[in-house]
C-alpha cells in the first residue's frame, strides 16, 4: 500500500484538469518509484481550489493542495508532495479552513471524503444507518419522521416532503413508483449534480427509504442529459448497491422489493417541473399537466408517486439516521435544517457550502464567495436560477428564509446564488429571461408560450429608446398576465427576473445605448 | 467510413428488441439510436412509431420537442457552449461569439470541415467555474476565447 492521494472526479474538478492531474500524479510516481494509492472521490466543493489534490500524511491527515493543475505535478512531487511537504498551494486539512470549518454539513457530509460508488466507503462513514432504522418502522412511522423533520422541497418549491408522502401512503394502488426529479436546470445550481457525483449511494438510499414509507417498488432518477459525469457515477452506484442486496426483490433481507432505474433527458428545462418530468419519463412530450389530480394521487402511468428533488431524497437518510428532532434544530422560522447554497457567477470563491437556513445573503457572497471574482464591486445576484428575483445591494441582509425571501418577491429555489459585477446590463439580464422562456416553454399555454416572445420585444423597444414609457407599461401589463394566467412556474416566475431588474436598476432601461 | 441505411436498419431493429416491454421506452430508444448513430434518421420515425404502437406524428413531435434529439447527421464533435446567467456573468458572450467565428457557424450548424456542431447549452451545471464549454462528454471551464482555441485545436488533431 502506497501514499493515500485523493483527486475529484466531479465534472467540475474535470473541467478545470482534474483527470489530467491524476494521470500526471500516476505517471510522477511511477518515474520516482513511489508507490500511490489513487482515490478518485467527490468534491469539497472549493471549485477555486480545483483540481484539490489530497495527500495522507504520516499521521493519517488528509493534507489538501490547490489548485493543482496538471503541469505543475511534476515540481510538486520533486518537492515532496508524496511526503505531504509544505509548498505554495498547500491549503492545510480542508476540515480546518474557514471556508469549510464554517459549513453544517449533513446531506453533503460523506461527498469529497469517500469513494463515491464504494459500498463499503459509504457503510464505512455512516451509510445505510437510515435504512436500517427505517427497516425496524412502518411506512407510517417513517413518513411521521419526515413530516416532523420539516423538510421542504429542496427543488424550489419548498412544499412539505412529508405532506407529498403521506398522501401518496394514503393511496391504495397495486402500483406506486417514487421518481427522483434530477433535472437540476437552473443556472447556478450544482447540488444535485455534486451528490449525484460525490455520494450517489446517499440518493439511491433517500429513495429505499421512500418506497418502503409508501408502498412503491419502483423507482426512477430523471437525470438531465447535460450531465453525463452523473449518470456514470449513478448507474455504478446502483449496480454496487444491488450487487449488495440494497436493491433489488429482497432489500437487506426485509421481503420488501425496490428497484432503481436512472432515466435521461433530453435538454427540456420544463422537464424540472413535475408533471412534464412526468410526461416525459412515459415518452411524451414534456407538456406541463393540469392539476389536479396531483401526481401524489395520480402520477407516474396513472399511478400514486412521489416525486422529490435530489436533495431532498438525499436528506432524508440523516433524517431517519439521526431523527426528525435533530435535523429540525438547525434552520429558522418555517424554513427547517440545512440548505446546499451554491456560490456561482462572478464570484472569488464559488462552489458549494451546506448552512442551515437563515445565513444572509452578505455573509454567503463576501464571507464565503469572497466578493467578486473580477474585483469589481458586485452590483446584483440573481438567486433561485433564472425565475428567481434579481437582488440589489440594498437587500443583501435578508436571511436564507423561503418566507424572509418570499416577503422582498424573491425566491430561495433550489439555493443557487448568481453574482454579477457592475458591468452588467440588468436590461440585457431581462431581455434573456424572456428569451429563455420563449426556447423552454413547453407550448401548452399562451401566456407563456406568446407572452415570452412578446416581452423580448417589448424590452428590445425599451432598449432602443422607442416611446419607452408606453412599452415599459405594456412590460408590466405583460409580466401581470403571464404571472397569473399561466400554467405552471415558468411562464408565471419569468416575470420576476424581468421586473425585480426593472424595480431595482430602472437606470438600465432609461438610457440610451 | 460512412454507415449505410440498411446498417441504420440493423442497428434500430436491435434497439427495439432491446427495449421491448420496457413501460415509457420512447425516450430510451431515441437516446439509444442517437447515442448510436449521432442523429435520428427520419426514415425510422414510422418504424418507432409501429413498434411502439403510436402515430408518427407521436414520435416526430416528441423528437422536435427536445432539444438534445438532432434529426441531421452531425459533425465529428459535438460543441455546447452554455449561455445561462452564471456563464453571462463572466462574459460568455464573448466565448459564444468567438465559437461562431472561429467554427464560421450559427448555432446548430456544423463547420466546413465537418468537425465541429456548435449547440447552445441552457446551464451544464459547472457554474462556479464559468464560462463553460462541454465537447462531447469532455467539460471545460474558465473557457475564454483564447482557452477555446487551444481546446479547439486538440479536438480538431484527435
Amino acid at each position: 500500500m502506497g501514499v493515500r492521494i485523493y483527486v475529484s472526479r466531479d465534472a467540475a474538478a474535470q473541467a478545470l484538469g482534474a483527470d489530467e492531474t491524476a494521470a500526471a500524479l500516476q505517471v510522477a510516481a511511477a518515474a520516482k518509484g513511489q508507490s500511490i494509492a489513487l482515490t478518485r472521490v467527490g468534491s469539497r466543493g472549493m471549485v477555486w481550489l480545483e483540481p484539490l489534490v489530497e495527500v495522507e500524511d504520516a499521521a493519517g491527515k488528509r493534507i489538501a493542495y490547490g489548485p493543482v493543475t496538471p503541469e505543475l505535478v511534476p515540481d510538486l512531487v520533486r518537492a515532496g508532495l508524496f511526503e505531504a511537504a509544505s509548498n505554495t498551494l498547500r491549503v492545510g486539512r480542508v476540515e480546518d479552513l474557514p471556508w469549510f470549518a464554517k459549513q453544517e454539513r449533513l446531506t453533503f457530509a460523506r461527498v469529497g471524503l469517500i469513494d463515491p460508488v464504494s459500498v463499503d466507503d459509504y457503510l464505512a462513514h455512516g451509510g445505510f444507518a437510515g435504512l436500517r432504522r427505517a427497516l425496524t418502522l412502518t411506512g407510517a412511522e417513517i413518513v411521521h419522521e419526515v413530516l416532523e423533520s420539516g423538510l421542504r422541497g429542496r427543488g424550489g418549491a419548498a412544499f412539505p416532503t412529508g405532506i407529498k408522502w403521506r398522501t401518496v401512503l394514503e393511496q391504495h394502488s397495486p402500483q406506486k413508483y417514487v421518481v427522483c426529479n434530477a433535472d437540476e436546470g437552473d443556472s447556478g445550481t450544482f447540488s444535485d449534480r455534486m451528490l449525484m457525483e460525490g455520494d450517489p449511494l446517499c440518493l439511491v438510499e433517500g429513495m429505499i427509504i421512500a418506497g418502503l414509507a409508501v408502498g412503491a417498488t419502483m423507482g426512477y432518477i430523471y437525470l438531465r442529459c447535460e450531465y453525463p459525469h452523473a449518470g456514470h457515477a449513478l448507474r455504478e452506484a446502483i449496480a454496487a448497491a444491488r450487487e449488495r442486496g440494497f436493491l433489488g426483490p429482497d432489500v437487506c433481507g426485509s421481503g420488501k422489493a425496490f428497484e432503481l432505474e436512472v432515466r435521461m433527458g433530453a435538454g427540456a428545462y420544463i422537464c424540472g417541473e413535475e408533471t412534464a418530468l412526468l410526461e416525459s419519463l412515459e415518452g411524451k412530450r414534456a407538456e406541463v399537466r393540469y392539476r389536479p389530480p396531483l401526481p401524489a394521487i395520480k402520477g407516474l402511468f396513472g399511478q400514486p408517486t412521489i416525486i422529490n428533488n435530489v436533495i431532498s431524497l438525499a436528506s432524508v437518510p440523516i433524517i431517519l439516521e439521526r431523527g426528525a428532532a435533530f435535523y429540525r434544530d438547525y434552520g429558522m422560522g418555517r424554513s427547517r435544517g440545512t440548505l446546499p447554497i451554491q456560490l456561482a457567477g462572478n464570484l472569488r470563491h464559488g462552489g458549494l457550502v451546506e448552512k442551515a437556513f437563515g445565513i444572509t445573503l452578505r455573509e454567503l457572497l463576501y464571507d464565503f464567495g469572497g466578493g467578486s471574482a473580477s474585483g469589481r464591486p458586485l452590483r446584483a445576484v440573481q438567486v433561485g436560477g433564472p425565475l428567481g428575483a434579481y437582488i440589489p445591494d440594498s437587500q443583501f441582509d435578508t436571511p436564507l428564509d423561503y418566507e424572509a425571501f418570499t416577503a422582498i418577491g424573491a425566491l430561495v429555489g433550489h439555493g443557487g446564488i448568481v453574482a454579477f459585477d457592475d458591468t452588467v446590463d440588468m436590461a440585457r439580464m431581462a431581455r434573456y429571461a424572456m428569451e429563455f422562456c420563449a426556447v423552454e416553454s413547453c407550448g401548452k399555454c399562451t401566456p407563456c408560450r406568446i407572452g415570452s416572445t412578446r416581452g423580448v420585444e417589448v424590452i428590445d423597444r425599451i432598449m432602443a429608446g422607442k416611446d419607452r414609457q408606453a412599452n415599459l407599461a405594456q412590460l408590466e401589463s405583460l409580466c401581470e398576465t403571464m404571472q397569473h394566467g399561466s400554467l405552471c412556474g415558468l411562464g408565471g416566475m419569468t416575470p420576476f427576473p424581468v421586473m425585480s431588474a426593472l424595480k431595482h436598476f430602472p437606470v438600465d432601461f432609461s438610457r440610451d445605448r | 467510413m460512412t454507415a449505410t441505411a440498411t446498417d441504420h436498419d440493423a442497428t434500430l431493429d436491435r434497439i427495439l428488441a432491446e427495449h421491448a416491454g420496457r413501460p415509457g421506452p420512447l425516450l430510451p430508444i431515441l437516446h439509444a439510436v442517437q447515442d448510436e448513430l449521432g442523429f435520428i434518421p427520419p426514415a425510422h420515425v414510422a418504424r418507432i412509431a409501429e413498434a411502439l404502437n403510436l402515430s408518427r406524428a407521436e414520435v416526430h413531435g416528441v423528437i422536435s420537442f427536445y432539444h438534445y434529439f438532432r434529426t441531421h447527421e452531425p459533425g465529428r464533435h459535438v460543441v455546447h457552449v452554455c449561455r445561462a446567467e452564471a456563464c453571462q456573468a463572466m462574459r460568455c458572450d464573448q466565448t459564444e461569439q468567438h465559437a461562431k467565428r472561429t467554427l464560421g457557424v450559427e448555432y446548430g450548424g456544423t463547420s466546413a470541415d465537418g468537425v465541429f456542431t456548435l449547440e447552445p447549452a441552457y446551464c451544464l451545471g459547472n457554474c462556479a467555474a464559468a464560462p463553460t464549454v462541454m465537447i462531447d462528454e469532455k467539460l471545460y471551464g474558465r473557457v475564454t476565447p483564447e482557452r477555446l482555441d487551444a481546446i479547439l485545436d486538440d479536438w480538431r488533431n484527435r
